[in-house]
């Protein structure tokens, strides 16, 4: 059910856009699409020796992947039993996404860079890891202590350097590689390992589940706010490596912590996996706030390339008033397919989730969210921004389910797509499920388009047209960057001008 | 100030001006009138450099420091930058977008164009409160969203309040007075009145005599099938107000 609005009057000063339910297409040629194709500044590689498995998917490769970090037996059986899962599943084909078939037997399951030492400075590890860095603009140094950062970096697959250890151990938060945490807390991993997603959730969490490689686990203790803004940046570097990142969040009770999450990605001219899993835990009253901000290598113009980014990323609000809160800036990846969910569980807690997905060129984008709710008085809201540009295709898809148990659940959602130029498309899928009667739920949706008349309002008070769009765009998506950290929402603002932006000059 | 000659324009292949010879001075106030359809959004529209418009002949001279520079040449956001100002008859919605960070982008913009110093958003505040206040205009317009939700009269004023931010030396005010009752206009003309002075030029587009009684106006002109047909002082106004626009041209 699209529909083509095919109108290219700048004349005209109010130009009517044709939306039927939430599906929205708009077709134009104006000149702006220029300012919607500016090549990722991101695309570089560093050339890092690294040792790398052959290709290919077997027991042996996840019994060797797993003798290599030195794991204990529980954690090679958790691998085992989720590969014969994964063996017996099929693809999901539910997504409004197409892409070639992935060949699981092509990919190499690990590559590490080679000195695999820990560092113990900052002054140990390789410079030409620090310049990528830098050009990324990661700032893996003491400005970002001061700037109350602390930085897990991870180099494809495994963590290479964790700054600001000792100052979070004063707190007793645990904040580390995901490897480092099975070594040194294994009871942690064992209790909450594949308890929010377990490796039978779905096809790549399965995947996930065999063979992951590294990412992080952080610990808050009861009644500890984190004094520090935790933050991890994924990046894929060796070409034709699979990305299989596990996160693990615990928030034991009355504990307090933002998370923050950046990806970037070199220019790759074969499609690369990324399949990531992420859980949450919410102890009673807990609070974890987790912000994304995803700009993995999109692919060219012609499609050619980027990342293909099946993620599984869930919350447990476990105790009573706990709260779980999704922020996520999607702006790369050819294929995103990824909700953050939450769980509501305990009585009183909440779940949120403010998004905005942006996609141009041939990207396509297949997210949204799904609030469970299940204890009595859960509250969920959630805000999704979706932009188009290009040819790109951006699918909201959402579920809010509300089992009979859920008394007096609230859920409010809004939903708002904004089309560029060009033959985009805008598309929501939202699901309401409520077994009760005592529950309000609130669905509020939107599309419009930036307009030419608005560019033009804009250009003749002396902005510049990148300008014009940057405000649009920023004004539109004000809502979820409000709650980004703010150090975040600056990036995030200056990623969108950047994949929004002429480069003019 | 302003050099506008013999100009023929189109828009989707439909001539709208035939022909326009004007000449605006620094610190003079122009009027120009004329029947729907005449052709006078049109003209402030090919000012302020709208691109839907084919200029088929004819020039445009704009003069900056004594200098005379072809406006055709100049970009959208360039003629703005360079002093030009068109107030529209139906301002645009922004959703989302701040009238405060939209007012402290274009002037910053302005500034740095200028070399002149930015404003953070505190200053910048105090600044545009001090400036709307001092038109008897209500600062609650700021903390809006971009027009989003404006009343018909409050639309027009913020057009004159962003005249009044940015401080433009060229204004061409598209139907500025219509749809606003007599205290609105009030408000608006006054604003107009107070922006007036020696350095300054400004063209009040106007279906109506009403706005001239609260702005004095050097010249009246009165435009037809996109061509100036009539050129007075402001008696020539009241003779369009006693018998129409009929027996000109």
């Amino acid at each position: 059910m699209e529909k083509n609005n095919k109108n290219n009057n700048l004349s005209k000063a109010s130009d009517t856009l044709v939306t039927e339910d939430a599906v929205a297409v708009y077709d134009d040629k104006a000149e702006t699409k220029e300012i919607l194709a500016r090549e990722n500044s991101t695309g570089f590689v560093t050339a890092i020796e690294s040792e790398t498995f052959e290709k290919g998917l077997n027991e042996d490769v996840i019994r060797r992947l797993s003798a290599i970090k030195k794991e204990p037996e529980f954690i090679l059986e958790f691998r085992l039993r989720a590969y014969s899962l994964w063996k017996k599943m099929s693809e999901p084909t539910w997504a409004s996404i197409r892409y070639s078939p992935i060949d699981f037997n092509d990919i190499s399951y690990y590559s590490a860079p080679k000195s695999k030492k820990k560092k113990q400075s900052m002054d140990e590890v390789d410079e030409e890891l620090l310049k990528t860095f830098e050009r990324l603009g990661v700032p893996l140094s003491e400005q970002k202590r001061l700037a109350g950062v602390a930085v897990d970096a991870v180099f494809d697959s495994v963590s290479v350097a964790t700054t600001h250890q000792k100052e979070l151990e004063k707190h007793g938060v645990i904040f580390c590689s995901f490897s480092e945490a099975v070594q040194k807390h294994p009871e942690l991993i064992k209790k909450y390992l594949g308890k929010v997603v377990p490796a039978s959730d779905n096809y790549y969490a399965a995947l996930n589940a065999a063979v992951f490689t590294d990412g992080s686990f952080c610990y808050i203790p009861k009644g500890v706010t984190c004094p520090l803004d935790l933050s991890t940046y994924f990046r894929i570097n060796t070409a034709q490596t699979g990305q299989f990142e596990r996160t693990l969040i615990v928030a034991e009770p009355d504990s307090f912590v933002n998370y923050l999450e950046g990806c970037t990605a070199p220019i790759r001219d074969e499609n690369q996996l990324h399949a990531a899993v992420v859980e949450l835990i919410a102890h009673e009253r807990a609070v974890i706030n987790y912000s994304t901000v995803q700009n993995w290598y999109s692919g060219d113009e012609h499609g050619k390339g980027g990342i293909y980014n099946f993620v599984t990323k869930r919350g447990l609000c476990q105790g009573k008033g706990s709260k779980i809160s999704w922020t996520q800036v999607e702006a790369g990846s050819a294929i995103t397919w990824k909700y953050p969910s939450v769980i509501l569980k305990g009585d009183d807690s909440i779940g949120e989730f403010y998004s905005v997905a942006l996609t141009n060129k041939k990207m396509q984008a297949d997210t949204g969210t799904k609030m469970i709710h299940v204890g009595k008085n859960t509250h969920s809201k959630i805000i999704s921004k979706g932009i188009s540009a290009d040819e790109s295709h951006n699918v909201y898809r959402g579920l809010v389910k509300v089992a009979a148990s859920a008394s007096k659940a609230r859920n409010f959602t809004q939903c708002d797509s904004l089309l560029t130029f060009d033959k985009c498309s805008a598309h929501t899928y939202p699901v309401i499920e409520v077994s009760n009667n005592s529950s309000t739920i609130e669905h509020e949706a939107s599309t419009s388009r930036i307009s030419e008349e608005q560019l033009l309002y804009l250009e003749m008070r002396g902005l510049s047209r990148e300008l014009a769009v940057s405000l649009i765009i920023n004004g539109f998506c004000k809502e979820v960057f409000n709650k980004l950290p703010l150090e975040f929402s600056v990036e995030a603002v200056r990623l969108l001008e950047m994949k929004l932006e002429n480069s003019v000059g | 100030m302003i050099y506008i000659e013999d100009l023929h324009a189109e828009i989707e292949g439909k001539s709208v001006l035939n022909g326009i010879n004007l000449v605006v001075k620094a610190g003079e106030v122009h009027a120009i009138m004329g029947p729907n359809g005449a052709g006078k959004s049109s003209l402030s529209r090919i000012i302020a450099g709208h691109p839907a418009y084919n200029i088929r002949s004819g020039s445009i001279e704009y003069e900056i420091n004594l200098k005379k520079k072809n406006l055709l040449d100049m970009g959208v956001h360039e003629r703005a930058l360079n002093g030009i100002f068109m107030s529209f008859q139906y301002p645009v919605e922004v959703n989302g977008l701040s009238n405060m960070e939209f007012l402290r982008s274009a002037f910053n913009e302005l500034s740095k164009f200028h070399g002149s110093e930015e404003l953070d958003a505190l200053d910048f505040a105090e600044f545009a409160e001090k400036k709307i206040k001092a038109l008897g205009m209500n600062t609650d317009l700021l903390e809006r969203e971009l027009n989003v939700a404006f009343s018909g009269g409050e639309k027009k004023q913020n057009e004159i309040i962003q005249m009044a931010i940015l401080s433009p030396r060229l204004c061409f005010l598209d139907e500025t007075d219509s749809g606003l009752d007599i205290d609105a206009l009030r408000t608006v003309a006054s604003g107009i009145e107070s922006f007036t002075n020696k350095h300054r030029a400004i063209v009040i587009i106007t279906h109506y005599h009403r706005i001239l009684e609260y702005v004095n106006v050097d010249k009246v002109h009165i435009l037809k099938d996109g061509r100036i047909v009539s050129s007075g002082d402001s008696s020539l106004a009241k003779e369009i107000e006693k018998h129409g626009y009929k027996n000109l041209g």
